[in-house]
């Protein structure tokens, strides 16, 4: 594929001596961009990083200035945030929810996109689009009557009912990016599998699912990060504080008001919110822009 | 065999169909009813007004007011995001030489990693960092400018003023979005087949050229389907505004539809009314995405 080539391309530039007569030019457009983007990149990062720096601060230093370094390493902010403000409780939470969700979704996504492209019938191009209405309409028209469908399971206010409007949520996209997936699967394997004897089940399970993996894997890693980033369906629907998720948790510092707020606290969960996705995100970018440029390619 | 595929078919699409329609597509359909009632939500009972919630909403001034900051929102931020992700994204690809084969810039994969970053940030988090960094007395922005001698935004509050609340608030989502855009751009163009740059190379093209000849041309799908998404989301932007600016901003010039949604639904348990704006939001959003394609449309066939 072109892009594997030119990524390899950029990665490892031929140093070459220009000596054309346009390489004055040259010399300067490339000076211009690295100059454009790396403004960029600071304008990326230095939030960031003054963020680290101030979790590290006591209230007093984070009024005092915010040119200044924190004169020593200020943990307590982080045992505040993780215990006070109950960080560490909501992290569970939001990862018991998530996790579940992506579980469910990713077999209930993968098996009905499967079958919808497998076997078509009179009637599947509608299931299609109904599934693809999901993708339109936003999630605001739905909210106040789902409140009141959870409410009439007695799901409101609970984590299983949460992570079942997750799995709902994220189904559209799950059978709208795996479908054309499943679509360009060659049909003779799973016809040579038939007929040496696997059933449809394990057809599915055991030669087709593991073909489409690394559609799978692309899928999963948006849904996780969509899930984890959702705000408006916990803060609406899971309003019990012990069972809050992660974001809720972060959002209650923006509404509590001025010296109300503990700011080393603040910062502390900022950085325990974005490092470890970040972590994640930076060993598997190359994995996530692959997926990106298929995705685009299609 | 074909009754063992039937009942294949009906339990691995039927029951994930099931589950979906019972929580997104009841849902839907439910709003549709309810904006047609004045459903107060605490008593089982409620009357069918017809049209009276769409009457109401479009006499509402705060509500307008919400509707014409989200299409301020639709127009700008996908624009602002799309101008300024390309950019970057042509200067990452086609910055490198000019002879010999279209080459990258060096050391990209860097702009390009480092530009990611808040993709993987969770919204809100977003709108608390930045809600800091504006902040008047302790925010890096003033303390910055400040250092620098401009003493004029020694306590300037960037969101509590009238005047900056909206551009920064646009700010903060377009930060959030131009590296995953970025991204998208550079997986789109590389995509591009080489020969199309060789060739226009050959005729003369120079890098301007090159830019709105081949790879303009080229990515507008990919434009297509950026502006569409980044407008949804404009148009939803309750998670930015929510960090931001609880409370709608100063003279609710950052308010949007679905924090005025959200409060009358579960503040003032007008569920009749919010369920209106609900549906008044999906509209926006499908004519939204509408205009869109169609211009799309219109400029793929003029550039034939």
């Amino acid at each position: 594929m072109s892009v594997t080539e030119a990524t390899q391309a950029t990665e490892h530039p031929v140093p070459v001596k220009d000596q054309s007569p346009t390489s004055r030019g040259d010399r300067a457009v490339t000076t211009t961009s690295h100059v454009v983007l790396t403004i960029w990149a600071i304008i990326v990062i230095l939030p960031l990083v003054w963020v680290f720096l101030s979790s590290f601060k006591t209230t007093g230093e984070i009024f005092k200035s915010p040119l200044d370094l924190p004169s020593k390493l200020q943990f307590e902010n982080y045992s505040s945030a993780w215990t006070d403000s109950h960080l560490g409780l909501y992290l569970f939470n939001s990862v018991i929810v998530v996790v579940a969700a992506l579980v469910v979704v990713m077999v209930l996504g993968a098996a009905a996109a499967y079958s919808l492209a497998r076997y078509p019938f009179p009637g599947s191009g509608v299931l299609y689009y109904l599934i693809l209405a999901g993708l339109t309409f936003p999630i605001f028209l739905a909210i106040v009557p789902l409140f009141f469908v959870l409410k009439n399971l007695g799901l409101l206010n609970t984590l299983p009912g949460l992570s079942a409007t997750y799995v709902a949520f994220a189904f559209p996209f799950t059978v709208f990016f795996l479908y054309p997936f499943f679509r360009a699967l060659p049909q003779e394997i799973a016809e040579a599998a038939e007929i040496d004897g696997a059933g449809e089940w394990r057809t599915f399970w055991q030669v087709m699912l593991p073909m489409a993996r690394p559609g799978m894997v692309a899928v999963a890693i948006f849904n996780f990060l969509g899930l984890w980033n959702q705000f408006l369906l916990p803060v609406a629907l899971n309003t019990d504080e012990s069972k809050y998720v992660l974001s809720q948790g972060m959002a209650r510092f923006a509404s509590q008001a001025g010296y109300a707020v503990n700011f080393g606290a603040l910062f502390a969960g900022v950085v325990i919110t974005v490092v470890p996705v970040l972590i994640v995100y930076i060993i598997f970018q190359r994995q996530l822009q692959g997926s990106l440029s298929q995705g685009t390619l299609k | 065999m074909r009754g063992s595929r039937r009942v294949f078919v009906l339990i691995t699409l039927g029951v994930p169909f099931a589950f979906y329609a019972l929580f997104v597509l009841w849902p839907f359909v439910q709003a549709f009813i309810y904006s047609l009632t004045n459903w107060s939500g605490f008593s089982p009972e409620f009357e069918f007004v017809g049209i009276h919630n769409y009457v109401a909403l479009f006499q509402d001034d705060i509500f307008m007011k919400a509707l014409r900051n989200n299409l301020l929102l639709a127009v700008v931020v996908p624009l602002v995001t799309i101008v300024l992700s390309l950019a970057l994204a042509t200067m990452v690809t086609v910055g490198g030489s000019s002879t010999g084969s279209v080459r990258g810039l060096g050391h990209s994969s860097f702009y390009r990693v480092v530009s990611f970053f808040p993709y993987t940030i969770p919204a809100i988090v977003i709108g608390l960092l930045w809600s800091q960094m504006f902040d008047p007395s302790n925010g890096l922005v003033n303390g910055l400018l400040t250092s620098v001698g401009l003493d004029g935004f020694k306590s300037f509050a960037w969101l509590g003023e009238p005047s900056t609340a909206m551009p920064v608030s646009m700010f903060v989502i377009i930060w959030g979005f131009v590296g995953f855009y970025m991204v998208l751009f550079i997986a789109a163009i590389k995509g591009i087949p080489a020969e199309l740059y060789d060739a226009a190379r050959v005729d003369g093209a120079g890098r301007i050229r090159m830019t709105t000849m081949v790879t303009l041309p080229m990515v507008r799908d990919t434009m297509q389907t950026a502006y569409i998404y980044l407008g949804i989301l404009a148009l939803d932007a309750f998670v930015y505004m929510a960090a931001l600016n609880p409370s709608g901003g100063p003279q609710n010039t950052t308010l949007v539809m679905s924090q005025d949604l959200f409060n009358t639904a579960f503040k003032k348990g007008q569920f009749g009314l919010a369920s209106a704006m609900g549906v008044v939001l999906a509209v926006v959003t499908l004519l939204f995405a509408a205009v869109v394609f169609l211009v799309n449309r219109l400029a793929g066939r003029k550039a034939n």
